[in-house]
């Protein structure tokens, strides 16, 4: 088979991938402005803070290791991959056979252990305070997705992503209790691993309740705008996870253009509708203290495992 | 499978969901309010069962169900809480952390043993079994783990609705007369519980029943 289309398939995605997600990031803000009655900033806000950062000189600290300088290029570089991997527009790409979805978690939390080193890298307090943070709720919430992803991998008889799509948007219709469970508990991890409410308030300006903030507090010009934009494509990346297992309906298969233009309107409705959710999310929760994340997490936990056992008991 | 089965699966998973939520719930008010929404869950599934099967008495036990759990045992409970002026959060024996995990602990030792049960059984409902006994157990679990005597007395009514569901998913509901009297009793149970709450505080000025195991004059 020629993997011509597949591969202009993947450089599609991939492209388009990183330009939109910050156009996501600046439609949850928008959201989230509107939805607490103040006047909602631009969609393309997050576009002109990114260009003006590149334009800007960096400035380093004197201490600061090789280390501190390359990771803003490997979280760009892993979420990026990410990206890559997880159907979005199209499934059966010739990327996606590289990792499955263990991988994929594996991925990120390549990204956060680098993350967490160059916030210590330099030594102030809030860099170490918000890399312990950080790990702490990466520890607990990495189970609970696993777990989340084993349930559909189950249900489907793959850990491949893309399979799992494959399986999910081509069978009947039927009622899945266990989906029901592990959407649940992969709302909560995605609050958790993108630093949203009620885990973290990506908007604080308060360095001691700050998590992922804290940690690139040290960073300017063209390597936070890079650390911005992964976060972008992270947030990006894990909606798309979620639409993948939960919601499959209208992706394309690899090659086929024609089902192109349904697949570009199918993810931009289910982008619009799962931003306006987040922000609702954030407007109506409030941040919760640090010690109750584990908490949070441990519940997130235990939905999944549920949605596992229950899928088990109802099949079996 | 057919979609009246998958609906009573996802009705009754939602029961067990609510179960674990009241095992993590911290504040009394938030508890009865669980032990409502359980209650209309399980109305709703025997309702679906009682039309998809046909059998005419589950439509009894689903509409007492509703008159007693979803709306008068709560009404009750909130009398009685707003009466003892208790709306302070609920003390636990363990941290809650730890008591989901011996909940996820339960909800498995249930499911396994439920497990060679359901396979012999060919009613709808057999696969909620395991659910029912995981919600009983969990049941059990929070009456044990609470210090206070109305999240136990919750935890008791709660076990009902688990005992309820099983005997649903088992033989689709006992003898019209057997339900009836279960929902008198715990009508009943319910008044002189709140009977005992009152003469409990007088005694201790207290509802922790820890006083109560020093009932001995020494």
């Amino acid at each position: 088979m020629d993997n011509a289309p597949g591969f202009a398939f993947q450089i599609l995605q991939s492209v388009f991938v990183v330009l939109a997600a910050p156009l996501v990031m600046g439609w949850v803000n928008q959201c989230r402005a509107r939805l607490q009655n103040r006047a909602a900033p631009s969609l393309w806000l997050p576009y002109y803070t990114l260009a003006k950062l590149f334009h800007k000189d960096a400035v380093i600290a004197r201490d600061a290791s090789p280390l501190f300088r390359i990771t803003p290029y490997i979280l760009f570089g892993c979420m990026w991959l990410a990206a890559g991997i997880v159907p979005v527009l199209a499934t059966g790409l010739p990327f996606a056979p590289a990792a499955d979805v263990i991988a994929l978690v594996g991925v990120f939390a390549l990204a956060r252990v680098f993350a967490a080193l160059a916030a210590m890298d330099i030594g102030t307090s809030f860099g170490g305070l918000g890399a312990r943070r950080e790990m702490l709720i990466g520890f607990l919430a990495e189970p609970a997705m696993l777990m989340t992803m084993f349930t559909a991998a189950f249900i489907s008889g793959s850990t491949q992503l893309a399979t799992i799509v494959d399986t999910l948007a081509h069978r009947e219709f039927a009622v899945h209790p266990s989906l029901a469970f592990a959407g649940l508990a992969f709302l909560m991890v995605l609050l958790a691993e993108n630093a949203r409410i009620p885990i973290d308030n990506p908007a604080t300006h308060l360095e001691l309740t700050m998590i992922h903030e804290a940690m690139i507090l040290e960073y300017s010009a063209r390597h936070l705008a890079l650390i911005e934009w992964a976060v972008a494509i992270k947030l990006f990346a894990y909606m798309t996870i979620g639409f993948a297992l939960f919601v499959p309906w209208g992706i394309a298969a690899a090659g086929d253009w024609a089902a192109l233009p349904l697949a570009f309107a199918a993810l931009a409705f289910k982008l619009a509708v799962a931003g306006a959710g987040l922000a609702l999310i954030e407007t109506v929760l409030a941040k919760m203290r640090l010690l109750l994340a584990p908490e949070f997490l441990s519940t997130a936990f235990l939905l999944a495992v549920l949605g596992m056992l229950i899928h088990f008991l109802v099949s079996g | 499978m057919s979609l009246a089965s998958q609906l009573v699966n996802l009705l009754a998973a939602l029961l067990l969901l609510i179960a674990f939520a009241m095992l993590a719930q911290r504040r009394i008010l938030t508890l009865i309010h669980l032990f409502a929404w359980q209650g209309a869950a399980l109305a709703a599934s025997t309702f679906i069962v009682a039309y998809s099967t046909g059998q005419d008495h589950l439509y009894f036990s689903a509409v007492l169900t509703v008159a007693l759990k979803v709306i008068l045992i709560p009404w009750v409970l909130h009398r009685l809480i707003d009466r003892l002026n208790i709306r302070w959060d609920v003390e636990t024996l363990i941290n809650i952390p730890t008591t989901m995990l011996l909940g996820i602990g339960l909800a498995i030792f249930a499911f396994a043993l439920a497990a060679p049960i359901s396979q012999m059984a060919d009613t709808l409902t057999r696969s909620t079994l395991g659910i029912a006994l995981a919600s009983v157990l969990l049941s059990f679990l929070m009456m044990i783990v609470r210090r206070k005597a109305v999240p136990q007395v919750i935890g008791f009514l709660a076990m009902e609705n688990g005992l309820f569901l099983a005997a649903t998913s088992a033989t689709y509901g006992m003898p019209l007369v057997v339900e009836l009297g279960v929902a008198l009793d715990v009508l009943v149970g319910t008044f002189i519980f709140g009977i005992f709450f009152f003469h409990i505080r007088e005694q201790f000025d207290s509802l922790d029943i820890r006083h109560m195991e020093k009932l001995k004059e020494d």
